[in-house]
């Protein structure tokens, strides 16, 4: 027929007209099924930032609050744990935490806000285990004789120092994660969140 | 035939009853009034939370009345610090079972379990009237009866608001025996607030919803245009 | 037919033909497009009421689909949470709120809900007055009669989940009609339940049950239901057989490829539909109080009965058939003849191909009995629904009486009634406005 072309053309631009407006209709219809695959207002109430008072933390002890699911540890160093952070820089896979394992404020040599406290989420970072504490000296706990303080992963043997870095040549590829946190007074620092909350 | 059937179709619907045996005031209010809302928010935790759980609902959800986090952890938490949490009783429910006899119930979607087949609208118009109904009774436990329902558990909790109705034994009305804090014209504005807040926590969602079906609909009268004129381009060919 | 006689693809060299080539060599999937598409020969006069079976094929993807995303939120727990709220309830209206477009999801699933049995309902109205239930497809028939009754199933479980007073209480008058049957009744009653009142076991295997099992076999029965009807071709409002008059190639005179032809046509329907299916779900989601029932509203309390359980609206016709049916026989109560009544009422359908004696397939050549039988029948289905929603009444009881008869008569008496009937002559081609 003499006007085939032009038939095949309408009908090629009426399909594709309405396969490009069905298919809008289609990408906007993923829309709420996509998004309740998002955090959902309980789960982001429940990994809201979490208050923690340490007034009654004293020098050289450790507690462990839970935030997201996950522990969250607060130790208040002594000047002696806070000392063997120098000596350690060359055993450490990144003395200076430059990759992003912890906000800016962290960034420096006892990775935190104040000099003593040090909040960092007890997760190791090679699979996910907890590590253990290991503060004393030597080979007391069972760590080497040169072994000055800090965490010792048992799943498959990461060790970090007192500030959360990881040795080198350990499984752990990074430092423990420094969480946001902030100081709301002296004593009371809510873990989460960097500003000061309404 | 057809135009028969089709017909048919539409004769349960007009076969509907009037529904409820006692007459219901008319609810004045709207969910789109966001200050009546916030009115309402206010008198449902200090009159209702006592006793009346919202737990399905979180405070966080009431700055969508246009409230800041701040207003509504000062204002309207007194049970919780954390705004992500949900707005429940601070009594346990076991508790209340052994204290009322009965557990109040939830109210977070009561404007909605008050409806009636064919009108859901009627719960707030029955929630309306329900609030501003009570009387005094000496012969019920609490001294309190109500019109709406009949011998009912609660007290009258907002009596120093409204003051105390009686029911007068010729009329079958009831009259203000003793006048509150509030007029009678103050006290119905107030109970539509509070009315128009269950309503709107039954489904906060509501507003949205019925804006997202405008752009909806139009979007498919576009799709029909389009697919419309496909299908008479290929049958064409057919006819 | 995608029997598979049909030619495989042959490559134009392009990178598309030749994958498909490879595949069509180890797959019938040419075989199959043709079969059943593009080279299925559906008659070219199908009107309104043929917009219902792929309709109801789009529901059923609405529902597994809007499903999948429910169940990834919701509960089926009866204990009590920490405000006293069972937590399947509450999981209900935590998808209602705090999940990100939890709530459209959920209206989708409760709107396709009751949408599915008004287009299934259609669909069957549209069998019954064009015959296309009659020789040779009652297999089609058959399977969609088991369609019926497996999607009745799915809905019944179904509506337990959200664990509302009209849930818990509408499912404990229904397992209790179990307890109707002589001899096995009662024990059959705490099988179904798994404990003696409805409870969490049983919310639990319902639960799995509707999303699961019976979902299973819904699909295998669709599949089924099109194969049978891909077998031996569609009928048509005219109920002339197609296939008795073909063009030297062997295709039907009066036959036109589904695609691209009904593809086209049946998106139109599909969007009108959603046009319908949108206005509910965004402007009155409760459909007046038939689509979510108020009383679904309040938890289920298994020490109080509300005022009144009905059933939902697309199972009020039966139920009025149920509550007709009171007097005792043989020695047995009438709650069980109620029962038998229901299920009665339901499996007859089946019977159709075999009742309807007339030797022509649509009312469009019938007479004046089948007409008025079957607008008659049609009356009594609505009325015997409306008085379902209502409580028991004398006179309420007294017209589904009537109905019932007349509804089991509409069939028992079909094999005579639709033989005595006139007919006029079916044309030999079909028939187009």
């Amino acid at each position: 027929m003499s006007n085939q072309g032009k038939v095949d053309c309408g009908r090629r631009r009426l399909v594709v007209a309405t396969a490009a407006v069905g298919g809008v209709g289609a990408v906007a219809a993923l829309v709420p099924f996509v998004s309740s695959l998002l955090p959902s207002e309980r789960a982001k109430a429940a990994g809201a930032p979490v208050e923690v008072d340490i007034g009654k933390l004293e020098s050289g002890q450790m507690i462990t609050v839970e935030w997201r699911g996950k522990p969250v540890w607060i130790i208040n160093r002594t000047q002696e744990m806070l000392d063997t952070l120098p000596k350690l820089a060359d055993q450490m896979a990144d003395p200076k935490s430059e990759k992003n394992q912890q906000p800016a404020y962290a960034q420096n040599e006892t990775r935190s806000i104040k000099p003593e406290l040090l909040v960092v989420v007890g997760i190791c970072t090679h699979l996910g285990c907890s590590p253990s504490s290991k503060f004393k000296h030597g080979a007391e706990e069972g760590m080497s004789a040169d072994w000055l303080g800090g965490f010792l992963c048992p799943c498959h043997g990461s060790t970090f120092d007192f500030a959360g870095r990881v040795f080198k040549a350990k499984p752990a590829p990074t430092n423990l994660e420094v969480p946001p946190h902030v100081y709301l007074t002296d004593t009371r620092i809510l873990i989460g969140e960097d500003k000061k909350g309404a | 035939m057809k135009k028969f059937l089709i017909a048919l179709l539409f004769a349960p619907v007009l076969a509907f009853a009037a529904g409820a045996s006692i007459h219901l005031d008319k609810w004045p209010g709207s969910v789109s009034d966001k200050a009546s809302l916030q009115n309402g928010a206010k008198l449902f935790v200090n009159y209702c939370m006592n006793c009346h759980g919202a737990s399905y609902m979180r405070y966080q959800n009431l700055t969508e009345l246009g409230l800041t986090e701040q207003q509504v952890k000062e204002n309207l938490m007194f049970t919780s610090d954390k705004i992500g949490d949900l707005m429940m009783v601070a009594a346990r429910y076991d508790e209340q079972k052994k204290w009322f006899g009965a557990v109040p119930p939830d109210l977070t979607i009561i404007a909605r379990a008050r409806g009636e087949l064919g009108n859901p609208g009627a719960g707030a118009d029955w929630l309306y009237t329900y609030l501003r109904t009570f009387y005094q009774d000496t012969k019920r436990p609490t001294g309190w009866n109500n019109v709406a329902f009949e011998a009912v558990g609660m007290p009258h909790v907002l009596w120093e608001l409204q003051g105390t109705q009686v029911m007068n034994p010729e009329t079958h009305k009831l009259e203000l025996a003793v006048p509150g804090k509030m007029s009678p014209a103050e006290f119905d504005k107030a109970v539509s607030d509070l009315v128009g807040f269950l309503v709107w926590m039954g489904e906060p969602k509501q507003e949205f919803r019925q804006t997202l079906g405008i752009f909806v609909l139009a979007f498919l009268a576009l799709l029909f245009v389009v697919a419309y004129a496909l299908k008479k381009e290929y049958w064409k060919d057919i006819h | 037919m995608a029997g598979g006689n049909f030619e495989k693809y042959k490559s134009d060299g392009s990178l598309g033909g030749n994958v498909l080539e490879w595949v069509d060599a180890r797959f019938p999937a040419t075989s199959m497009w043709k079969g059943h598409l593009s080279e299925y020969y559906a008659p070219k006069n199908f009107n309104f009421w043929y917009f219902f079976g792929s309709l109801a094929l789009l529901v059923l993807v609405i529902q597994i689909v809007t499903g999948i995303f429910l169940v990834m939120h919701y509960k089926p727990d009866a204990a009590l949470n920490a405000a006293g709220v069972p937590v399947a309830f509450a999981s209900v209206e935590y998808i209602m709120r705090d999940v990100p477009g939890g709530w459209l999801i959920r209206y989708m699933h409760s709107t396709g809900a009751s949408a599915f049995f008004i287009v299934v309902y259609l669909h069957m109205f549209r069998g019954l007055i064009y015959g296309s239930y009659r020789k040779p497809r009652e297999l089609t028939w058959l399977f969609g009669v088991g369609i019926f009754l497996v999607l009745m199933g799915e809905a019944f479980f179904g509506y337990l989940l959200p664990w509302g007073q009209m849930s818990y209480w509408g499912a404990q008058v229904i397992v209790n009609l179990f307890g109707a049957i002589p001899l096995v009744g009662n024990d059959l009653s705490i099988l179904i339940r798994g404990d003696f009142v409805v409870g969490d076991a049983t919310l639990n295997r319902f639960f799995s049950f509707h999303v699961i099992a019976f979902p299973l076999v819904l699909i295998g029965l669709v599949a089924a239901h099109i194969l049978a009807l891909h077998e031996t071709g569609s009928n048509n409002p005219d109920g002339v057989e197609i296939k008795e008059k073909k063009d030297a190639n062997g295709i039907p005179l009066d036959g036109i490829p589904f695609h691209p032809y009904y593809t086209v046509k049946d998106i139109v329907g599909v969007v009108v539909f959603l046009m319908v299916f949108s206005a509910v779900m965004f402007f009155a989601p409760e459909g007046g109080g038939f689509f979510l029932e108020t009383p679904n509203f309040y938890p289920a309390d298994p020490l109080k009965t509300p005022p009144h359980i009905a059933p939902v609206w697309y199972f009020t016709p039966y139920y009025s058939i149920l509550r007709a049916v009171v007097w005792n026989f043989f020695g047995l109560d009438a709650k069980f003849w109620g029962v038998v009544a229901m299920g009665a009422s339901v499996v007859i359908f089946a019977a159709l191909p075999w009742l309807d004696r007339s030797p022509v397939k649509s009312i469009r050549y019938r007479g004046p009995i089948t007409k008025v039988m079957i607008a008659l029948f049609v009356v009594c289905f609505f009325i015997l629904g409306y008085l379902g929603t209502q409580s028991p009444s004398p006179m309420g009881e007294l017209v589904s009486q009537v109905c019932t008869v007349f509804y089991f008569g509409f069939f028992l008496g079909m094999p005579w009634w639709s033989r005595m009937d006139k007919f006029k002559p079916v044309p030999e081609r079909v028939t187009v406005k």
